[in-house]
């Protein structure tokens, strides 16, 4: 008899005595399929150590990549309204308790303040993980806040998109969260007070149609999805398949509508230096 | 005339209504009596199914195929109207079109989304659905009314900004973003009316102003009842249900303070009767355009951003609570 023969059948480990390997030791890349422990992708910024695959971000970590240590947030009290009573396969306010369930997060917006290389900045950043990091009354006011803010302290503000655009659940409402951040925007820019635009992986429909295109300076991370109409919607359209690389920034870049593409680990120097030279 | 599914109690009284003429005129009897008494019946019987009408068949009467588009309205509110093309860095844009007009003695700007009258002109125009270069034709023009001081009137009926592969090439966003942007700033009066379909943001990127109305049987929405159906139903069955739940009739938005007024149509809508319907809007337009007049213009900038920075509805609370709610779970 082998020594390898197995004795008994079965699992016999009760679940009570199992060893689980603690969750997060381990990443495995979404893109490149390879593993790498997670301290070496916290170590580098995030990405992939493989094959520089940008992670996507909490508005919490983009905070810890680019602030110097602490910072506080703004505007935390502001949370969603069922005011259209809208029920489609779900209600609206069950979607949004179980939103805020499973991100411990308000809303699909988190607003920052405190210092990038000791100069001041307000950072609006996006939840993807909070229904899409949709757009609604919500984020608009945030937004329109921070921006009263920026103009009264004279600090620049950042927005960081990560959205599939406008929350359908407030409906027209949230439609006018276009006009309405627009709107603040062109009082911040008579201010003088610079807008920093930061697309991240996705920014997309009324998103990139209002505030998101129109930073002092736009940029983005790598190989995101930035465009106005989803590529689903128009294969559907056009009849046929899309281009390979259409609407990454790096094709947002080619026709002119971003200044630059920052790879993660220079995020916080080149954002340093613009504050340095506005 | 197409009548649409509700309205086909209407279509045979009409067919009763021809019946009873042609009896009249073959056999030479008198009918008026008759002809009276069933023109009152579909009068009532109009009263009774426009009265009542839900979200979705708004929505069905904002795409009616004979309802007047933004040149039959502009062409008869203006004596003279001289259309202005292109955006002067690619190519003009069949389905925003614009131009300097008149209304009564008052030089204006007009732009609109043009929706095509028959099936060849319906391709011609792209079905209403612009590309960035409308959108910054539309710009241009509104850059030009500010330079000469004249009003800007923009209507609005589009199914959306076109989703094409180019239109995304040419920066189908930041075109619609600077409208936003520019228009938050233009110095002169802006006044917008919904006369169709108000689809999401290719409806929005002409559609900031001083004074936004709606006309009766139009729709304003950040989304197509078909295409919320698809998203977050699965399924394109529940267009109905999207209608009502995204509450995008005249009556409701003017109700939520998105829009500052509603525009009266004939009964049976503007397509039964397109000359009162341009009556009607430009008597709201002429009024509008009067009243921002008297404003100054940093003023009235003021109070246009101002109108837009009290859209939304939320709630304040305490971070606290959020977190005990989440200790329950």
């Amino acid at each position: 008899m082998g020594w390898f023969k197995r004795l008994k059948d079965g699992i016999i480990t009760s679940t009570k005595d199992k060893k689980e390997a603690p969750d997060g030791l381990w990443y495995k890349c979404g893109k490149c399929k390879e593993t790498s422990t997670q301290k070496d992708v916290v170590e580098n910024f995030y990405k992939c150590p493989k094959c520089n695959y940008h992670i996507r971000l909490t508005s919490a970590q983009y905070f810890e990549v680019i602030f110097d240590g602490k910072y506080e947030t703004l505007f935390d009290d502001l949370i969603s309204k069922d005011i259209l009573g809208f029920t489609d396969l779900k209600s609206y306010p069950d979607r949004l308790e179980a939103a805020r369930k499973k991100t411990d997060l308000t809303d699909a917006m988190t607003v920052g303040h405190g210092k990038v290389n000791r100069k001041p900045l307000v950072i609006a950043a996006m939840d993807f993980t909070f229904i899409g990091g949709s757009m609604g009354s919500v984020m608009g006011e945030k937004i329109a806040k921070s921006i009263d803010f920026c103009r009264e302290n004279k600090i620049p503000l950042m927005i960081i998109s990560k959205s599939g655009g406008a929350r359908m659940m407030e409906s027209a409402f949230s439609l006018m969260q276009m006009a309405k951040t627009s709107a603040k925007l062109s009082q911040l820019a008579k201010e003088g007070v610079p807008y920093f635009s930061f697309m991240t992986d996705p920014t997309t429909g009324g998103v990139t149609a209002s505030f998101a295109m129109l930073g002092d300076i736009n940029f983005s991370e790598p190989e995101a999805l930035i465009g106005f109409a989803g590529p689903r919607v128009i294969k559907e359209t056009i009849k046929q398949e899309l281009p390979e690389g259409f609407q990454t920034s790096e094709f947002l870049l080619e026709h002119g509508f971003l200044d630059f593409i920052v790879d993660r680990k220079d995020l916080k120097e080149r954002i340093g230096d613009l504050l340095a030279m506005f | 005339m197409v009548f649409l599914e509700f309205e086909k109690p209407l279509e045979s009284l009409y067919q009763q209504l021809d019946k009873i003429r042609q009896v009249g005129e073959v056999g030479d009897i008198d009918v008026s009596d008759k002809i009276a008494e069933l023109e009152n019946k579909i009068k009532n019987e109009r009263k009774a199914i426009y009265d009542n009408l839900t979200g979705w068949q708004k929505v069905q009467l904002s795409r009616h195929p004979e309802r007047p588009y933004s040149l039959f309205y502009i062409n008869q509110m203006s004596k003279k109207f001289i259309e202005l093309h292109g955006d002067r860095y690619f190519k003009d844009d069949k389905a925003i079109v614009g131009g300097i007009g008149n209304l009564d003695g008052q030089s204006v700007v007009f732009i609109g989304h043009q929706k095509g009258v028959n099936t060849k002109m319906r391709q011609f125009r792209n079905f209403g659905m612009a590309n960035p270069e409308g959108y910054r034709k539309a710009l241009r023009l509104m850059k030009l009314a500010e330079r000469f001081n004249l009003p800007v009137i923009s209507l609005i009926d589009t199914p959306g900004a076109f989703p094409g592969l180019e239109a995304e090439e040419r920066g189908q966003a930041e075109a619609i973003a600077r409208n936003l942007f520019e228009m938050a700033q233009l110095r002169v009066p802006i006044v917008c009316a919904v006369i169709g379909e108000g689809a999401s943001g290719g409806a929005i990127g002409i559609g900031l102003g001083d004074q936004v109305f709606m006309m009766e049987n139009t729709w304003y929405s950040v989304i197509s009842p078909e295409s919320c159906s698809s998203i977050l139903w699965r399924s394109w069955d529940y267009k109905e249900q999207a209608a009502d739940a995204l509450k995008l009739t005249a009556d409701h938005m003017l109700e939520f303070k998105l829009i500052d007024g509603i525009v009266k149509e004939p009964p049976g809508g503007a397509h039964s009767a397109p000359e009162e319907a341009v009556k009607m809007l430009k008597k709201q337009l002429k009024k509008s355009i009067a009243e921002l007049q008297e404003m100054d213009p940093d003023a009235r900038i003021e109070a246009r951003i101002h109108k837009y920075s009290q859209m939304g509805h939320y709630d304040l609370m305490k971070k606290k609570a959020i977190v005990e709610t989440k200790s329950t779970e």
